[in-house]
């Protein structure tokens, strides 16, 4: 007989979601997936309209990262207005951008690591779920509590400073960016009251990557052996190969390392990425059309970006990059957990990239904007938080979009996410006849390590539920669970 | 006395928007009348840096569109909540208010103003029965802000939930 499992709402992970598990006669795991059940068609929604109004309509697809979606709209547009593609703009535009846009990776992943996540590592994956969340947390790690707050509350403000305000901001604009940084802000930013000092920030962000290395090292098997598979990684680079979160080119590398992609120009993204459709779920599956949908698939995030780039350009977070590299001996890693690894190093990073902006005259003074020969079509690629963000436009001569086509990041993790599901589902459930409540955390302890947001993903607003259900070989439903 | 008022919801969805209306609506006459002590805030959804921000405040009233069953619009007190949303999309009030307090020892006077909204679809603007609510909700927050300290020693004459 065989039975089916479904996991519904995947608890701490942005957006909706459902995960269905298959079991056999003897209870073993067949097959496991993870369903997207809802969809709104963002797309088609924002044709018709004027293309300078993309950066600030996107960001009603969602709450949590709207800075992403303005600036993959903005970067795209730029091409439309002949600014050019990245390197075009102005060095205070493009400086600005980058400012919002490595604010934004900041608090998002503090907010991801300290809310989301560190409640499984300080309490466990079998704790009780009345403790294991953020005011558990609180209770028992008030500093470390406290400081993700305050982390996340200076990235909201430097978002605030550079994209105008907190609800869809106006900042980003087709060729450049609509104002300078006040020197009220820059003088806050760099020697503002402790704790909200860009110094307390660097110093903080070595200060969680310490916490995350300590547990690793005393829960080595853990973090080493938590849904490891081998996969394809796809970023953006910077053309020398640095991490750069901001703009570059189209790399991926295979699970040995070796270039599938290299020096791919954005505006070409679709000569190379396909998406297929698959019935059981509206998120659709990504792949590099050379290797085909069996192979092709690949993760994006964090874990990818270090494996792709060659190095990262700051001095705090590129020591951090070798030893993190040392730990699989150069090659890529492929274990799953490690995404929270490299999303500190990341966090650390974004923090000196900070610095040397806010240090940067260009952002206090110089033209804005740059514009150029009008076009038709403009393909804005950003490294958002979650991983590689597509946004394509075309518009007709009245400047309306007759044609709009994005990939989020949780999309192009979308196959890898399945797959992560489907070991850890082997791994605690194969011969169980019953759910559990680990059990169900372990399934989602591997989604979160994506940070996926659903959300974005499916271009579907608010909640989803997400339950566990069991089902036999006919079919029939069993049992059901939900994790709310 | 310090008092917050925070809206929030996305303008993009209809009325959805009426938290941070009433913010932009409230904020212009605070300063037309020089009401001193009162900031805004707003954003998308409640999260959790907002627990520093209410840290430093006597008075939050939290500012939600709701599609519960109201006439137009109501008060609620906000007490501390363990409940832990499951996302981040949906951190409650009372969430927020219980890790102020875990985090920063500070237990400020909560209210959160639900205002009935009806449409939600992705576009801007909100309707006239919700601009109604609106116009109602501002005049009681008028009264308050007016005079705070007098308004939270009689929270009965608030129009509760």
């Amino acid at each position: 007989m065989t039975q089916k499992i479904t996991i519904e709402p995947v608890t701490r992970v942005e957006g909706h979601g459902k995960v269905t598990i298959h079991l056999d006669d003897d209870n073993n795991v067949k097959t496991s997936r993870l369903h997207i059940v809802e969809f709104r068609g963002f797309e088609r929604f924002v044709q018709g309209r004027p293309y300078w109004e993309a950066p600030v309509l996107v960001q009603r697809l969602c709450g949590i990262c709207p800075v992403s979606h303005h600036l993959a709209a903005a970067k795209a547009l730029d091409v439309i207005v002949g600014a050019g593609t990245g390197d075009g703009l102005t060095p205070t535009g493009e400086k600005m951008r980058r400012l919002m846009h490595y604010g934004q990776i900041f608090q998002s992943h503090a907010l991801h690591f300290f809310h989301l996540v560190s409640p499984d590592l300080l309490f466990g994956i079998e704790a009780d779920p009345a403790i294991r969340n953020v005011i558990g947390v609180a209770e028992k790690h008030k500093d470390l509590a406290v400081q993700g707050v305050m982390m996340r509350k200076f990235g909201q403000e430097i978002i605030r400073a550079t994209a105008g305000k907190k609800i869809h901001g106006t900042g980003a604009i087709p060729g450049g960016i609509n104002k300078h940084l006040s020197p009220e802000d820059k003088e806050l930013f760099l020697n503002g009251p402790d704790p909200l000092n860009i110094d307390q920030m660097i110093a903080w962000s070595q200060g969680v990557l310490e916490y995350f290395k300590d547990y690793y090292a005393k829960n080595q098997s853990f973090i080493d052996d938590f849904a490891v598979f081998p996969s394809n990684h796809l970023s953006l680079v910077r053309k020398d190969g640095a991490l750069d979160l901001y703009h570059g080119v189209v790399r991926a590398v295979d699970p040995d390392g070796n270039k599938i992609l290299d020096d791919v120009d954005p505006q070409d993204y679709d000569q190379y990425i396909q998406e297929e459709v698959r019935s059981w779920s509206y998120m659709k599956f990504p792949y590099i059309k050379s290797l085909g949908k069996e192979k092709g698939w690949y993760r994006v995030g964090p874990l990818a970006r270090l494996n792709t780039c060659d190095f990262i350009p700051s001095t705090l977070a590129q020591a951090e990059f070798e030893a993190f590299k040392a730990v699989t001996n150069g090659k890529p890693n492929n274990h799953c957990l490690h995404y929270h690894y490299a999303r500190l190093i990341e966090i650390l990073h974004a923090a000196e990239v900070m610095k040397d902006l806010l240090n940067d005259p260009d952002l206090m003074e110089g033209e804005l904007v740059t514009k150029g020969i009008k076009g038709h079509r403009g393909v804005g690629l950003l490294e958002a938080p979650r991983g590689t963000l597509f946004h394509h436009y075309e518009i007709n001569d009245d400047d309306q979009i007759v044609l709009a086509n994005l990939i989020v990041s949780t999309t192009n993790n979308n196959e890898p996410m399945n797959q992560s599901v489907n070991h850890v589902a082997h791994s605690w459930m194969d011969g169980q006849p019953e759910i559990t409540e680990p059990m169900m955390n372990a399934v989602e302890v591997a989604i979160r390590a994506y940070d996926p947001c659903l959300s974005c993903a499916t271009h579907a607003l608010g909640q989803m539920p997400l339950e566990f259900s069991l089902y036999d070989a006919r079919e029939n439903l069993l049992d059901v669970k939900h994790t709310y | 006395m310090k008092t917050l008022i925070y809206g929030y919801g996305n303008p993009g969805r209809q009325d959805d928007g009426l938290g941070n209306a009433v913010c932009q609506r409230l904020e212009a006459w605070v300063s037309e009348n020089q009401l001193p002590g009162i900031e805004f805030d707003s954003n998308y959804q409640l999260n959790i840096e907002d627990a520093a921000a209410i840290a430093e405040k006597d008075l939050v009233i939290f500012v939600d569109a709701s599609d519960e069953k109201l006439d137009d619009f109501c008060f609620s007190r906000v007490d501390g909540s363990t409940k832990v949303s499951f996302t981040t999309h949906a951190a409650s009030p009372g969430y927020i208010v219980q890790l102020c307090k875990e985090l920063f020892g500070k237990e400020p006077l909560v209210l959160l103003l639900h205002i009935k909204g009806y449409e939600w679809a992705f576009r801007e603007g909100l309707t006239e029965q919700a601009q109604n609510n609106l116009a109602s909700a501002l005049e009681q927050l008028k009264r308050i802000l007016t005079d705070p300290e007098n308004a939270v020693k009689s929270l009965d004459r608030l129009k509760i939930c």
